[in-house]
């Protein structure tokens, strides 16, 4: 279920304002890629238009492709809906439904696809999903409990086991871990490390030593200035990124030197 | 000897105190204007309720007074919120989360106007506009869906009828729910609406995941709010209802509210007449109450999965 993404000439606009240019990559199925740079340099931007989740804001549009094995997001006929369905999404801060019990919240997403469940089957699906996001065990005896009851880094399991529960084909990841405590950014690493088996997983984050650690392939974009377009300056092995980077802007944002 | 330079200088304690004081004033000054109604309701109605039968109005005791425009309010307030609260609430969301911005906006001060408009003007608006206007849709309703004891005919032929009252309340209710709930809906956090759209939600599906579960209990209050403004509104039910027994019939005149039954009999009230008005009041004031507690207890109830945790 795991599939390719292939970006081709894209910009972002916010209004009349470019906020990324001419983004061109690959992305593998069966893989973590990292995008990383320094704040404001669009890659958060990108990450929204790889599920149509940048119209959320007013006035955001793109201009060229994006591709899912050969399928384009962007084509005519092509409801926004049911791109977000195959291509879930992890956000900064934990968002679980508060008013929905962790079982509910599992299930949200299920219920919007396919509406009959049954019960039975729904429990299966619940004890999957929260096993694949490593929160099983902490959370198999409350279910019922609403999920704003857990702490942070549970909340971003439930989330992830959210987004698993709908089976997608793709996780988009932004900046899951920024607003986690050391042991829990570890817990989702090692999920993000698991998810790799079965889903291209993408992710955005601001700590380059966990690009380093989670991913295969890394994506670096930068700005020229306030007021500039970001653009992707260099993408390739994730080892290469931070050993034997090609580009100067690169080496000086990796080794600490901006950013 | 050094002085202590943390001793404090100056007056910034004594204004702190002042402020202080001012609070628990006013805080206090609720409490006595709140006692002394009170007091005022319970003392003026007592010979009401200790009258002999046949001296009360209807000569058959306060009860059998009371209970016929007790039902007449409730069920004016019940048609006012039947009809005001679908519609507030679908003029928020569509304020909140579908109209283009500029729109929205424009739209938003529309509805406050809305609620600027004193009640004896709708009254007059009900009375000699919305009335007559629908003696017609109240005739056909007599003739096809009279088997309802609520349409039985014959229809009232000015339209001053308990369902205009109803709608001329809808009217005046329908600004209070939608400048609330659409201020709750605005609240409703992005994160918690982006999480739902990431999954796939339709813009609808956003907002029964998303939106309304987070504004519930504030829809509840800004129901409650308009109930109060509904049970309590006099002008306009003095105005457009043209008062009577309590009938089954919404579209015949008949039946009669609490308030507007003080208001329409409070000039020429005198002695025991003037007690009876006021516990009439006493009951309509306990009934709001109940209404406000019970708001509160649905509210309470679901505490856990506010999100407040």
């Amino acid at each position: 279920m795991s599939k390719r993404i292939s970006v081709k000439d894209l910009n972002v606009f916010y209004g009349d304002f470019k906020a990324v240019e001419d983004v061109t990559l690959d992305i593998a199925p069966r893989s973590v890629t990292a995008f990383i740079g320094p704040s404001g340099c669009g890659k958060s931007t990108f990450l929204r238009t790889l599920n149509r989740m940048h119209e959320v804001i007013p006035g955001a549009r793109v201009e060229g492709d994006v591709l899912l094995d050969g399928d384009n997001l962007y084509g005519p006929g092509v409801d926004p809906v049911t791109v977000r369905s195959r291509i879930g999404m992890v956000f900064q801060r934990a968002n679980p439904f508060p008013t929905m019990s962790i079982r509910d919240n599992v299930l949200a997403g299920v219920k919007l696809n396919n509406k009959r469940i049954s019960s039975s089957d729904a429990d299966d699906l619940v004890e999957r999903s929260l096993r694949g996001a490593n929160l099983w065990k902490e959370v198999k005896d409350r279910l019922q409990k609403p999920g704003s009851g857990l702490s942070g880094g549970q909340q971003q399991r439930l989330c992830i086991a959210r987004a698993i529960a709908v089976e997608p084909e793709v996780i988009l990841m932004d900046e899951p871990c920024s607003a986690l405590d050391p042991i829990s950014t570890m817990a989702i690493e090692d999920l993000i490390a698991e998810l790799e088996k079965d889903y291209t997983v993408v992710i955005v984050t601001h700590n380059m030593q966990q690009a380093a650690r989670v991913s295969e392939r890394t994506a670096f974009f930068n700005i020229a200035g306030a007021g500039e377009p970001g653009r992707l300056i260099e993408y390739s092995d994730t080892t290469d990124i931070f050993n034997n980077p090609r580009e100067k802007s690169t080496e000086d944002y990796v080794s600490g030197r901006f950013g | 000897m050094s002085t202590n330079t943390l001793a404090r200088r100056g007056s910034g304690r004594s204004s702190d105190k002042a402020f202080h004081l001012a609070t628990l004033a006013a805080g206090c000054l609720i409490l006595v204007v709140l006692f002394s109604v009170a007091a005022f309701l319970l003392v003026q109605s007592i010979p009401a309720f200790q009258a002999q039968a046949e001296e009360v109005t209807g000569g058959a005791g306060f009860w059998s007074y009371i209970w016929p425009i007790v039902i007449g309010t409730l069920i004016a307030a019940a048609i006012a919120m039947a009809l005001a609260t679908p519609v507030g609430i679908f003029v928020a969301l569509f304020i909140s989360h579908f109209a283009p911005r500029r729109l929205a906006l424009g739209f938003g001060y529309l509805i406050d106007l809305l609620a600027a408009i004193p009640s004896v003007i709708y009254g007059a608006w009900g009375y000699i506009f919305l009335a007559p206007l629908l003696t017609t849709a109240y005739d056909w309703l007599a003739a096809n869906l009279g088997w309802i004891p609520v349409f039985a005919g014959p229809a009232s032929q000015t339209g001053r009828t308990m369902l205009t009252a109803g709608i001329v309340l809808a009217v005046m209710v329908l600004p209070i729910i939608t400048a609330l709930t659409r201020e709750i809906f605005l609240q409703t956090p992005k994160l918690h609406e982006e999480a739902a759209l990431a999954m796939g939600a339709t813009q609808w599906e956003m907002i029964k995941m998303a939106v309304l579960p987070f504004a519930r209990p504030g829809i509840i209050s800004a129901a409650m709010l308009g109930l109060g403004r509904a049970l309590g509104e006099t002008m306009a039910i003095a105005l457009v209802l043209s008062p009577g027994a309590l009938t089954a019939s919404l579209i015949q005149s008949g039946n009669q509210t609490i308030a507007a039954e003080i208001a329409l009999n409070f000039p020429e009230a005198y002695n025991l007449r003037l007690s009876e008005l006021i516990a009439a009041g006493l009951v309509l004031f306990v009934i709001t109450l109940a209404v406000n507690m019970l708001a509160r207890w649905v509210i309470s109830r679901h505490k856990e999965f506010s999100g407040a945790n």
